[in-house]
């Protein structure tokens, strides 16, 4: 591999690194977010609750119908001009869990949807209490059917994180750009990109594929 | 028989008028249940019998009337309604029994859960039952591993677990193979010498015979018939529950006529 300058990439490896674990953090804490904002949206439509629904529609469309980077600059420009301080790593957060939200929401939606109505039917005509036949019927259910949407989502929003680096977060593709632009190493800096891309997320891949076999071997249909 | 008519009523509907938007589904209808009383409910399809057995149910409200179990008021909104609904099994067609759970937890669910009572204590009753219902080796399997008639009869074994004072059977056979239908009333004949009380929906017309102490028939959104078995079978008072009762000789001929092709 005469290609590659492997003194060179040896010299980079820390700063990849370092940006590696920004990715990887902010990465986590939007997409928790975005779970905990998926959920309450899903359970509020599937409910119907009123006037809630209409707020968590009006999200849905504008969060799925903006890019990130849209996004990202009206929170790091944007809130600064209306008087609300922010930092760019809040900003990143904020905006992947913004993202992540109406993604997660549509995929609990429509896993708590493929639940036939008999379900909740026959498990209150036993006695059970609304909370009980959610917990104990029909989240475990949607679950299962959400899965594969779920782990989509989650790996969608981990390679979203390279926007990150519009807002001067640290990130792998900021250390990339910027990298590039001082040494002109190419090669290796796109390289180490990839290489740094593939270790965060071939495991969550991994996993997601695992998960699903797991829930189709234990698989219920009808 | 005449034991029967003296006993206490467990159920009284009253009056109640149950609507989708304009459409009535049930006008005004009234009936009592008596303890031990095995009730099966006949009538063109659309008349409102999955609706009736609904409301009992507290899974539709209803638009006027009350119904009572043992004096005390079912309404989705009541505060006991888990309560009430506890006292009330019910089956329906297909479906009903929970896919994620074994056939023993999907029995032990509401028992442990909503009853808390011991697990042990109802594992022990639920594999009884399964034996009675000869589905002892099922325990341990998953509904999909099930056949129709199998589903069905762990359903009926679900609802008994609760200690029902009542059950409610909303065509159970409709949706099984025909090899499968007789499993699942014969259960259902075991649970009637048991003296339970029922209120059963069914198409299958002999059986309803061999079961009822009262077949009702329902159309338009009221009660046309409700008489004994024999009488209704052999002799209906109105027109309509003859044309009914017409329609199902000619399907039972039809069945019979040697098949071409
Ligand atoms: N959720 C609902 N919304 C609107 N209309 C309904 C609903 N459920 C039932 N209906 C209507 O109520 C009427 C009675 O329905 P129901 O299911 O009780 O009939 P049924 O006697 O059980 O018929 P079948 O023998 O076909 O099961 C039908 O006209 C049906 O269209
Ligand atoms: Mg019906």
């Amino acid at each position: 591999m005469a290609v590659l300058n492997w003194e060179v990439i040896w010299q980079y490896l820390p700063l990849y690194q370092e940006a590696a674990i920004l990715t990887v953090r902010l990465g986590t804490a939007g997409i928790a977010l975005a779970i905990l904002i998926g959920l309450i949206c899903a359970i509020v439509q599937y409910f119907k609750v009123p006037v809630l629904r209409h707020v968590v529609a009006v999200y849905i469309e504008i969060s799925r119908n903006t890019p990130l980077l849209v996004q990202l600059f009206f929170l790091f420009y944007g809130l600064p001009k209306i008087g609300i301080p922010t930092n760019a790593t809040v900003c990143g957060i904020a905006g992947l869990a913004f993202l992540g939200g109406s993604y997660m929401a549509e995929a609990f939606r429509s896993g708590l949807e493929a639940i036939p109505a008999i379900q909740t039917e026959s498990a209150l005509s036993l006695g059970l209490s609304q909370a009980q036949t959610m917990r104990y019927v029909i989240l475990p259910q949607a679950a299962a059917v959400s899965m594969p949407a779920f782990m989509a989502n989650v790996i969608f929003l981990l390679k979203e994180t390279s926007v990150f680096s519009a807002i001067s977060l640290m990130d792998l593709m900021f250390t990339a750009k910027d990298l590039i632009g001082l040494y002109y190493k190419t090669t290796e800096c796109l390289f180490l990109l990839v290489v740094f891309y593939l270790l965060i997320l071939l495991p969550v891949s991994l996993l997601g594929s695992l998960l699903e076999r797991r829930l189709r071997h234990a698989g219920f249909g009808s | 028989m005449a034991v029967k008519i003296l006993a206490e009523t467990l159920l009284s509907i009253e009056h109640i008028t149950k609507s989708f938007g304009d459409n009535t589904v049930l006008d005004d209808l009234s009936l009592a249940v008596h303890k031990g009383e095995v009730i099966v409910v006949v009538g063109p399809s659309g008349c409102g019998k999955s609706t009736l057995l609904r409301c009992i149910n507290a899974l539709e409200p209803i638009q006027a009337g009350e119904i009572r179990l043992d004096g005390e008021i079912i309404e989705p909104n009541s505060k006991n309604i888990t309560e009430l609904r506890q006292k009330v099994g019910m089956v329906f067609q297909s479906y009903d029994l929970f896919p994620h759970l074994s056939v023993l937890d999907n029995i032990l669910l509401a028992p442990c859960k909503v009853q808390k009572r011991a697990k042990a204590e109802v594992t022990a009753e639920a594999m009884t039952l399964l034996e009675r219902v000869g589905l002892k080796d099922k325990a341990k399997s998953f509904p999909r591993e099930l056949s129709g008639g199998q589903k069905q009869r762990v359903a009926i074994v679900r609802a008994l677990c609760m200690h029902p004072e009542m059950l409610l059977f909303d065509e159970v056979t409709a949706a099984l193979d025909p090899e499968m239908v007789r499993e699942v009333l014969d259960v259902i004949l075991q649970l009637a010498a048991q003296g339970r009380t029922m209120l059963i929906v069914t198409h299958e017309m002999q059986f309803a015979r061999a079961i009822a102490d009262r077949v009702i028939f329902l159309d338009g959104g009221k009660i046309l018939e409700d008489a004994p078995p024999e009488e209704f079978f052999t002799n209906p008072k109105t027109d309509r529950a003859r044309q009914f009762l017409h329609i199902f000789e000619f399907e039972a001929v039809k069945h019979h006529e040697p098949q071409e092709l």
